[in-house]
């Protein structure tokens, strides 16, 4: 459904949710109207004076609804009177009652962060309440990994709302380490299908993104959560990964086989070189991460720049191969197991 | 004011065909509704057609009938209250909240819009949708290819849709015919999973990767969606595979976390290693996680996974395996 933005359409739309909520709100403030639909207080004056002309069919007197427009333009108070047969809103459409239930679930999908009774309890009536537009709620899904962090979820919402300080054994991939860090929480966050806390790295000292699902151990500690003045939440909707131009500049060609990683990885630059190849460029800020991919990556790609890391990635690979070789003769001197099958599985 | 006037002329409508108890002649419409009583004949027909269909646009039931069917009285109009009012909803202050707070969830504009409104109309009813005590919380989900919409309404209607599909990038691109039964979104990605038309079997595609439009090739309701369970598994190719083999893998101290945290077992070894048993699906796929670790981790065993490390491994340093 498209509408004209300040349409008549838009507008009636509008009217037919306000003029029951000023009904049962009397004296309500202008400007608290005007926040809550979202509209300048110009418009809902407008507004106003519409339903001013509306009224019962034939419009003769006493037909008409009754708005107060001197104390609304005067003292900025809406009272509203001599509609009840608009008493009540339009019934959800499907696109909002589909939209709100779909949200819902997501909701409940992230056990921990919520009063999963709550989201359940609230889902179950308003698809009560939207009868057959609710419907094909369950064509349209948001997968969260929750349940694997359930328990972290909860530890950090609990330290969101008793506003102290957490101890994070956190695992980071890049550099395979793991980590131990002091964090004053500032939100638990749902982006790209996956749970983040979001909060003060006292090691850091700065704003940092943890991933639920990463975290190794986590407790609440008896210290107030101290988030200095110039924390800044991140905008999300920008990316988790937000290389930054600081960051190293490195050069990757693709095979075939090899080219998941320019859908996968925010580059700088992807061109196509040759039969089916890619050449890349993206911005790494740690060199250990890249020299990793290079290693998953076997004859399917290669870093070609810096100098330095295509070296460092050749001394990787050698190492691991002496490692290999040291091996042999004890692997193949123990019972071959061929992908054998786990009992029961 | 033009705006003002077709509003004015709208909701008058509005209340004057909620209640009335009978059909309401399109005759005397034109005479007890403000705007239209000045109108030419053809341009009230014209008018009072746009009016009636922008209200249905907006979810208003206008139902079409006659007070006496077997008489010859023009058809008339009427809404009835039972199917146009929001049914009585109370909310708990702690369910209020929860449906304030997924009121933010949707970033994309066409779905956040609808949730507004749909809170709006919640709000108007009397449930007060405080998410105070959530403020906390950020949950997210955002929507940023192109083919979401159209293939929400499909899925929404039960109608038939076509679209060119790129299976991987750089391949060219397939027409594929598809009944849609379900989007879904998985680590962040949106996909649709639906009966592939050409191929006689349920697909699944992923919609950053449909290229240009989606367009409708059928009837809303042209089809039956299965049941839930047959959807699920029709998309059970997002779900991880089960991990029906294990591998031994020696891992330096203080390393190979990503393997550690699924790990079957975890034994000291000798020295600075520690031996793991990780279950695992795909050979290759462990091949490549494993190679990744460098000198940090060893698989021992299952032997060809073991090779197949080790090919990677010589690749890089120009070797071939």
């Amino acid at each position: 459904m498209t509408r004209r933005p300040g349409g008549a359409q838009e507008q009636v739309s509008r009217l037919l949710s306000l003029l029951p909520y000023l009904l049962s709100h009397p004296n309500t403030r202008l400007a608290d109207v005007a926040e809550i639909f979202r509209v300048s207080e110009q418009q809902i004056l407008r507004d106003l004076n519409v339903l001013w002309f509306s009224g019962l069919p034939g419009l003769a007197m006493g037909d008409y609804i009754e708005v107060d427009m001197e104390s609304a333009e005067g003292e900025g108070v809406i009272n509203v009177s001599n509609a009840d047969y608009l008493a009540r809103p339009l019934r959800l459409g499907t696109d909002e009652a589909l939209a709100l239930v779909v949200a819902l679930r997501t909701l409940a999908a992230m056990p921990g962060t919520y009063d999963r009774g709550a989201v359940d309890r609230a889902a179950a009536k308003l698809e009560r309440a939207a009868g057959a537009a609710a419907e094909r709620a369950a064509a349209v899904r948001v997968e969260v990994d929750g349940d694997a962090v359930a328990d972290v979820a909860a530890t950090v919402r609990r330290a969101l709302d008793e506003k102290r300080r957490l101890h994070l054994s956190y695992w980071v991939p890049g550099r395979d380490e793991r980590t131990e860090r002091d964090v004053d929480p500032m939100r638990l966050a749902l982006a790209d299908g996956r749970l983040y806390l979001e909060g003060w790295c006292r090691r850091a000292e700065s704003v940092r993104l943890f991933r639920l699902d990463r975290v190794a151990a986590i407790s609440v500690l008896d210290v107030a959560a101290q988030v200095p003045p110039q924390a800044r939440s991140r905008d999300l909707g920008a990316g988790i990964f937000q290389p930054s131009p600081d960051d190293e500049l490195v050069t990757l060609e693709l095979g075939p086989a090899g080219r998941w990683v320019a859908d996968y990885y925010p580059c700088e630059t992807v061109e196509e070189i040759g039969e089916r190849e890619l050449r890349i460029r993206l911005r790494v800020a740690d060199p250990r991460w890249v020299r990793r991919l290079a290693l998953r990556l076997g004859g399917t790609g290669r870093i070609t720049d810096p100098p330095e890391l295509v070296a460092a990635a050749v001394a990787d690979a050698r190492a691991a191969l002496e490692a290999y070789e040291g091996t042999a003769s004890a692997a193949s001197a123990g019972s071959d197991v061929r992908s054998q099958p786990m009992a029961g599985g | 004011m033009p705006t003002q006037a077709k509003s004015e002329r709208l909701m008058n409508l509005v209340i004057c065909l909620l209640v009335s108890r009978t059909y309401v002649p399109k005759a005397r419409i034109r005479q007890i509704v403000g705007g239209y009583g000045d109108q030419a004949d053809e341009a009230f027909e014209r008018m009072f057609e746009r009016d009636k269909e922008e209200l249905r646009e907006l979810g208003i039931p206008i139902e079409t009938g006659s007070n006496d069917p077997y008489g010859d009285e023009e058809p008339g109009y009427r809404i009835k209250r039972q199917d146009f009012e929001l049914p009585e909803i109370r909310l708990e202050p702690d369910e209020a909240a929860v449906i304030g707070l997924a009121a933010r969830v949707w970033q994309h504009a066409s779905l956040a819009e609808a949730t507004s409104r749909a809170v709006l109309k919640l709000r108007a009813a009397g449930v007060e949708t405080d998410t105070g005590a959530l403020a906390a919380v950020e949950p997210r989900v955002a929507v940023e290819e192109p083919a979401f919409w159209p293939l929400w309404e499909a899925v929404r209607d039960r109608r038939p849709v076509a679209f060119d599909h790129r299976k991987q990038p750089g391949d060219a691109t397939l027409r594929r015919h598809i009944q849609p039964w379900s989007v879904l979104s998985w680590h962040g990605r949106w996909y649709v999973v639906g009966y592939d038309v050409d191929r006689g079997a349920p697909r699944l595609f992923r919609l950053s990767r449909i290229v240009g439009d989606v367009v409708t090739t059928g009837d809303a309701g042209a089809y039956d969606v299965p049941s839930a369970r047959e959807i699920r598994d029709a998309a059970d190719a997002l779900a991880p595979p089960r991990q029906t083999n294990l591998a031994r893998i020696r891992v330096r101290r203080d390393s190979g976390y990503g393997l550690r945290r699924r790990a079957a077992a975890e034994q000291r070894a000798a020295d600075e290693w520690d031996m793991l048993t990780v279950p695992f699906a795909d050979g290759g796929v462990l091949a490549d996680e494993v190679a990744g670790y460098g000198a940090d981790a060893v698989l021992l065993e299952p032997e060809d996974v073991r090779k197949r490390v080790v090919a990677r491994l010589r690749s890089v340093i120009g070797e071939s395996a």
